[in-house]
């Protein structure tokens, strides 16, 4: 069924389809209508599923680690300084292995107060050990939260998806949408292989000595690679059921493009228009789009850029000294190559600005210029009188 | 069960990392016997974290789920889901927490729970000070102790919070103190919770020796010396109704105080009006007791 639907509602009408048991969530904007929805379908009795409406978003995510504990399918949402509470529980829900799928609005970090989108709350998340999908479309959304809980309990750890604020999140987009009964043909019942029961007691998570803990993080790291596997297959066996797929990163006009540009996120959709014209006007110019952040698709990305004359980076978010994060991951990725591919980061949109075509053309017009970076990252679009009217 | 009152079936073994005369594991090995195999534990961070015993070892013959210092009131309320969405309504959900996770960092997870009321026993074993990271001052260190946090010059000088006024407040059906002194006791009081609807709140004394710098030996004689000096009544709240065990006849605090190297820099002074304070809770319980419960009842 086809319906129109913003971005929040995805996920919950992807939660629904999931048939998930138990969701538990703590408000905050822009991620309410995820859980207003959510509440609703609970109250009706469309989606059979406890809603523990906690008193905060630690306790949200401490609650859904309870709950995927004793053996039930869990979701939570959340967004910025909701996921910011959240973090000692992600890293909690990491080592117990918990296949929890958790929605998280981008949405720029305080102070300032700012409600607008951008990475940072997100990727500060990049070594929790939470798988992390972005999105740019509602179908993307929808889609992803079955292709999360099918990847997480398999490798048995959870999964952010991901997706900008009001870009996506308040933006309607039509969405084929289906129920549980439709999506149990891709995501079974969620059958965990130890759970809490009395029928077969057993201690979680106690104290361990040197001795054991360093393994049992080294198999957290196996089955994260294992993950990479784990998509691409969910993935094709996603489209052999409902004729939809991303895969792990997309490609978009790559073939014969001498620079590739890199994005996430609703940038990406941006970015697709003016690759259209930079190649419209015989410019050798293609986009990556970055779908999968964990486990960072290494192999992949080394494909894709790994013999082009420049990469270029947009990163909605800032390492602060450092640059960009994804930036960071691409040449992390690329350097053991040792191709010496010039990678250009840009910095842009942050705290929700928009990243137009002008912005985009901008930072290509740069990279074009320029052999090599002069500078080891480039903020887009600074204002000097917004750098002068506050003191700090 | 045979011919004792308590039941005979253990479901904490020997082989447990306590101290030696740790109240604790006391407190422990009653209420499993009163709650039954049917439970499983939510473990925050304390004490019992390191005495159920180190991977791949535990001390109960009872699911637990460790985890974070103040998720013990979330973490519980989301087994509890999670067991129901399996079609289990029947197991305890038993949060069993240190009195640093319950009255400090759990308070507000605790709250949420209570307020929601989630079908869980909450428990918290109060030994008086963060022990397990090494005698630490908590909100429920009572005045004039030394700890680590509080050491001489600059002992405890708030008072204990009153927790059970707390958990009062939130209007649910269960509350009850006890004492590892008094194991018939507290073991009726965990079979009743575990037959009640919604959240139940359990406060066990539970002496320390190693933070109380007592002789491990006199463990369960001080824990009946705090209630018999009513530093810790015995009571329970049911729908909001006090009730107080006055059947015990009282003692003066000083014998509890002079077996415990922790207050031993307390003055005469301070002994004089923890001795008002002890009488001025006393008369405020049966205050309580006798309005016939300060609170509305519990609507659902």
């Amino acid at each position: 069924m086809k319906i129109v639907i913003e971005g929040n509602h995805a996920l919950s009408y992807g939660a629904k389809a999931a048939n998930v048991d138990v969701v538990s969530a703590y408000p905050i904007t822009p991620q309410t209508q995820v859980v207003e929805k959510l509440s609703e379908m609970c109250a009706s009795g469309e989606l059979d599923a406890k809603f523990i409406k906690v008193e905060s978003e630690h306790s949200a995510m401490a609650a859904v680690v309870g709950a995927s504990a004793a053996g039930a399918r869990a979701f939570t949402a959340t967004s910025s300084q909701g996921l910011l509470l959240m973090h000692e529980i992600l890293h909690w829900a990491v080592g117990a292995r918990l296949p929890i799928v958790l929605g998280n609005i981008n949405r720029a970090v305080g102070p300032p107060w700012s409600i607008w989108t951008d990475q940072n709350d997100s990727l500060s998340q990049r070594d929790t050990g939470l798988l992390q999908y972005y999105c740019e479309s509602n179908q993307e959304v929808f889609d992803t939260v079955l292709l999360a809980f099918k990847v997480s309990e398999t490798v048995m750890l959870p999964t952010m998806i991901v997706l900008d604020a009001f870009f996506l999140s308040h933006t309607s987009e039509i969405v084929e949408v289906f129920g549980p009964e439709e999506g149990a043909k891709f995501l079974p019942p969620f059958k965990p292989v130890d759970y809490l029961t009395p029928d077969n007691p057993m201690a979680f998570g106690n104290l361990t000595s040197p001795d054991s803990y360093y393994e049992l993080r080294y198999k957290i790291n196996k089955d994260t690679l294992r993950a990479l596997d784990v998509a691409k297959e969910a993935d094709e066996e996603f489209e052999k059921i409902y004729g939809r797929s991303y895969g792990i990163i997309e490609e978009y006009r790559t073939e014969g493009a001498d620079t590739i540009l890199v994005t996430s996120g609703t940038v990406t959709s941006t970015a697709r228009a003016v690759v259209d014209a930079w190649r419209d006007k015989g410019r050798k110019l293609g986009l990556l789009k970055m779908r999968l952040f964990r486990p960072f698709p290494i192999e992949d990305v080394r494909r894709v850029l790994g013999n082009r004359k420049k990469v270029v980076v947009i990163d909605r978010n800032i390492g602060f000294s450092i640059g960009g994060i994804w930036a960071q991951e691409v040449k992390a990725a690329l350097w053991n190559m040792r191709k010496q591919i010039p990678i250009f980061g840009f910095i842009a949109g942050i705290g929700g600005r928009d990243i137009t075509p002008d912005v985009i053309n901008e930072i290509l017009d740069i990279a074009d210029r320029l052999e090599y970076p002069e500078e080891e990252v480039y903020w887009i679009g600074v204002k000097d009188g917004q750098i002068s009217y506050s003191r700090r | 069960m045979g011919k004792y009152p308590i039941a005979e079936d253990e479901l904490m073994t020997p082989g447990h990392l306590a101290c030696q005369g740790c109240g604790a594991t006391q407190a422990m090995r009653y209420a499993l016997k009163a709650l039954g195999q049917k439970t499983i534990v939510v473990m925050p961070a304390c004490c019992w974290s390191v005495i159920d015993g180190p991977f791949p070892h535990t001390s109960l013959k009872v699911p637990i789920f460790h985890t974070a210092f103040e998720t013990a009131g979330s973490v519980a309320s989301g087994v509890k889901a999670g067991l129901e969405m399996r079609g289990d309504s029947e197991t305890t959900v038993l949060a069993w927490a240190g009195d640093g996770g319950t009255f400090d960092i759990g308070l507000q997870a605790l709250s949420g729970a209570a307020e929601r009321n989630e079908d869980i026993v909450y428990c918290c074993y109060d030994n008086e000070a963060y022990m397990n990271t090494g005698i630490q001052r908590s909100s429920a260190t009572p005045p004039g102790a030394w700890t680590t946090t509080t050491p001489r010059g600059d002992r405890k000088r708030r008072p204990k919070k009153k927790i059970i006024e707390i958990l009062a407040a939130h209007g649910i059906p269960y509350i009850a103190t006890a004492s590892v002194a008094y194991p018939n006791d507290l073991i009726a009081k965990f079979q009743k919770a575990k037959g009640i609807r919604g959240t139940k709140f359990i406060h066990v004394f539970a002496p320390c020796p190693t933070g109380w710098k007592s002789a491990p030996e006199l463990t369960v004689k001080l824990a009946r010396l705090a209630v018999e000096s009513r530093l810790f009544p015995l009571l329970e709240v049911e729908n909001g109704h006090y009730k107080l065990n006055k059947d015990i006849p009282q003692k003066p605090v000083r014998e509890y105080l002079s077996l415990q190297g922790r207050f031993s820099d307390m003055t005469e002074e301070e002994i004089q009006r923890l001795e008002r304070d002890i009488d001025e809770f006393w008369q405020s319980l049966l205050i309580k007791e006798n309005s016939g419960g300060l609170l509305p009842g519990i609507t659902s």
